[in-house]
């Protein structure tokens, strides 16, 4: 991990490459992005930028994160997140971050919250297969058998209905399309997660 | 104007005619064989046009040798050579997909005056 930006998604649509393919890309708004506070392995015990992303009144900030940024010499800014590097020498406080860091054909890892699905049955929530709808069938969309017999009980991790969506998921390894430096922008190919003006974190692939 | 359909409007092609469901249309693509490319002609009539903006596609049938072959083109891929409009069709459909069910002279399509 050498870098990394704050986005927020603006929504999907289609390019063509060079070839005349079509090539379904997210649009990220990235950036410019301030180095709010500079974290050390020293100091802090690993390496680490803090970027804030969207200045915004002061009114609207509370009072420690007000104090927060008049720290760092920043204006107040709406997102702040941090993100783990290798290294952090090359950065300073204050120092402005833009999407001209990723290059076009790169690859990179995209964090975001994903939307919620609320309580999802083991269809939607796993994959699992339906059973038939129709022909006196009743085993509809259930989930099915949950162990062995001769386990006789359930292991742990079995996949069941529950909770699905509104957590941190990471998409790995997508190409960057393009990079629209002019108006920070940034077309990923294929999904990320959320819903469109959600934050992302845009950072370079951990797969290598 | 929002940031999708700007990026959007810049794949938009500006010399494709118009032309609507129910036209005979041919379209030149341009295909890589063995790696060189040249240009193929698709000639039938147009059933739908979908989409909106850089998204949209029109589907071209033609019956060939008694079968039915219909092909999907993206309006504004730069593969498209042009589109050449040969013959307004009259219909009062914006999906012709009925014409799948006709055949002979019952697929005809008057010619709009």
């Amino acid at each position: 991990m050498e870098k990394g930006i704050l986005g927020l998604k603006r929504g999907m649509t289609q390019v063509f490459d060079e070839a005349g393919r079509l090539i379904p890309v997210t649009v990220v708004e990235a950036g410019p992005c301030v180095v709010v506070q500079k974290k050390t392995a020293s100091k802090d015990g690993y390496d680490a930028i803090q970027l804030g992303m969207v200045p915004t009144e002061e009114k609207k900030i509370n009072k420690p994160l007000r104090g927060h940024f008049a720290k760092a010499g920043v204006k107040p800014m709406r997102f702040l997140r941090e993100v783990r590097l290798a290294d952090v020498s090359g950065y300073q406080v204050g120092q402005e971050v833009k999407v001209d860091i990723f290059k076009d054909g790169e690859r990179v890892d995209v964090t975001g919250t994903r939307k919620g699905h609320g309580f999802a049955g083991g269809v939607k929530r796993w994959g699992f297969h339906r059973g038939p709808m129709a022909h006196g069938s009743k085993y509809h969309r259930r989930v099915g058998s949950l162990q062995s017999r001769d386990a006789a009980r359930v292991f742990k991790g079995r996949k069941m209905p529950g909770h699905y969506g509104a957590d941190r998921f990471t998409v790995q390894n997508l190409e960057v399309v393009k990079v629209d430096p002019a108006r920070n922008l940034l077309l990923l190919k294929g999904p990320v997660p959320g819903p469109r003006g959600s934050l992302v974190v845009v950072k370079d692939t951990a797969k290598k | 104007m929002d940031l999708v359909s700007s990026i959007e409007k810049e794949q938009l092609r500006k010399d494709i005619p118009d032309f609507r469901p129910g036209d005979l249309v041919r379209v030149f693509v341009k295909v890589v064989e063995g790696g060189k490319e040249r240009t193929q002609a698709f000639e039938g009539t147009v059933i739908s046009r979908r989409g909106s903006g850089a998204r949209e596609t029109f589907t071209v049938r033609r019956v060939s040798f008694g079968v039915g072959v219909e092909r999907v083109f993206p309006l504004h891929s730069p593969r498209l050579e042009k589109i050449e409009v040969l013959r307004k069709g009259s219909v009062r459909r914006a999906k012709l997909f009925y014409l799948r069910n006709l055949s002979g002279k019952a697929s005809r399509i008057k010619e709009k005056k």
